[in-house]
């Protein structure tokens, strides 16, 4: 396993976490957004390892504002982070894309992809935002749903952590896979629950392996 | 299993086994620890890692699982106090559809 930068198109450079073999198939790997990339972090890097036995290069980027990265999370878009991923696939030459739940949001498809329980916008949106109510109601607070989004499109939010710009905001409201021929993974082909639903960050092996297995098989 | 549910209708016992799968997701939990809620088994505030994140999880997943919607009006301590009242609750949405 390698880490390294990669020039993001903003002028920065980025992290990324890769396996790179110069194999006949190179994977770039979108991880879930918000907290559910970070319930899925070690699952995502089992994943990696496992696809790499199975003769596959794969690429991590961060995406712009998010684990590693210096550039302020609030400024950044959906749109943004789809340009800087197909940036990234250009610079590792990556012949397929791998997204997981809302990565698929930001896959260019511009390459073949393959998305793993990939989750909508309106969906991630509305559990940050019913985590949020529910923070508030606990501190004696009694915002709504409605009331935070309104507030969001203007202002933006701080949901579950993570300070979201109102432009990222607006575009989770309607957001949806951009590829919409992607050969999709279901969490029932995988078996077991979707580990990003977990209260704690998990791993499960024999998911990854699953997983693994059949992204092998139904890269296109 | 014994449930005290209004109706035992094809809907509850098929809503009573997508809960129970839920929480197993959400949770982490086993198969027997989970076989094993009863409707008086306490959730929210009896679960430490059942926390608000968690929860606006949980119920996200059962409107997609169950094709409900949830209001914030609806959730209170007493809906998320006992798997048998959570149940009853998602029963009770299922029938208004």
């Amino acid at each position: 396993m390698l880490t390294g930068l990669w020039p993001s198109p903003s002028g920065n450079d980025e992290y990324v976490l890769g396996f790179d073999a110069d194999r006949a198939r190179r994977v770039l790997l979108l991880r879930g957004l918000f907290d559910e990339g970070n319930k899925l972090r070690h699952f995502t890097v089992e994943l990696m390892r496992r696809l790499d036995v199975a003769g596959i290069d794969s690429f991590l980027p961060d995406l712009p504002g998010t684990n590693e990265s210096l550039a302020p999370l609030e400024r950044q878009t959906l749109a943004g982070w789809r340009e800087a991923m197909r940036h990234a696939a250009n610079h590792f030459r990556a012949t397929h894309v791998l997204a997981i739940r809302g990565g698929a949001l930001v896959a260019p498809a511009t390459l073949p992809n393959v998305h793993y329980a990939p989750a909508s916008g309106p969906s991630l949106l509305r559990a940050m935002l019913r985590a949020q109510v529910m923070v508030a109601r606990e501190a004696g607070r009694a915002d709504t749903r409605e009331e935070l989004l309104r507030r969001g499109r203007t202002e933006g939010l701080q949901l579950a952590g993570y300070r979201i710009g109102p432009e990222m905001i607006a575009e989770l409201e309607q957001a949806q896979p951009e590829d919409t021929v992607a050969v999709e993974i279901a969490q029932g082909d995988v078996g077991g629950g979707g580990l990003w639903l977990r209260v704690e960050p998990g791993h499960d092996p024999a998911q990854a392996d699953r997983l693994a297995a059949l992204v092998a098989e139904r890269l296109p | 299993m014994a449930t005290n549910l209004p109706a035992r209708t094809e809907q509850s016992e098929d809503t009573d086994l997508i809960l129970r799968q839920v929480l197993s997701d959400v949770l982490g939990l086993s198969a027997e620890r989970i076989d094993e809620l009863e409707p008086d088994s306490g959730l929210f505030g009896h679960l430490p890692e059942l926390d608000s994140m968690a929860v606006a999880g949980l119920l996200t997943e059962l409107e997609d699982r169950l094709d409900i919607i949830i209001d914030d009006e609806d959730v209170d301590g007493e809906m998320l106090e006992t798997f048998g009242g959570l149940r009853s609750f998602l029963v009770g949405k299922r029938a208004i559809g």
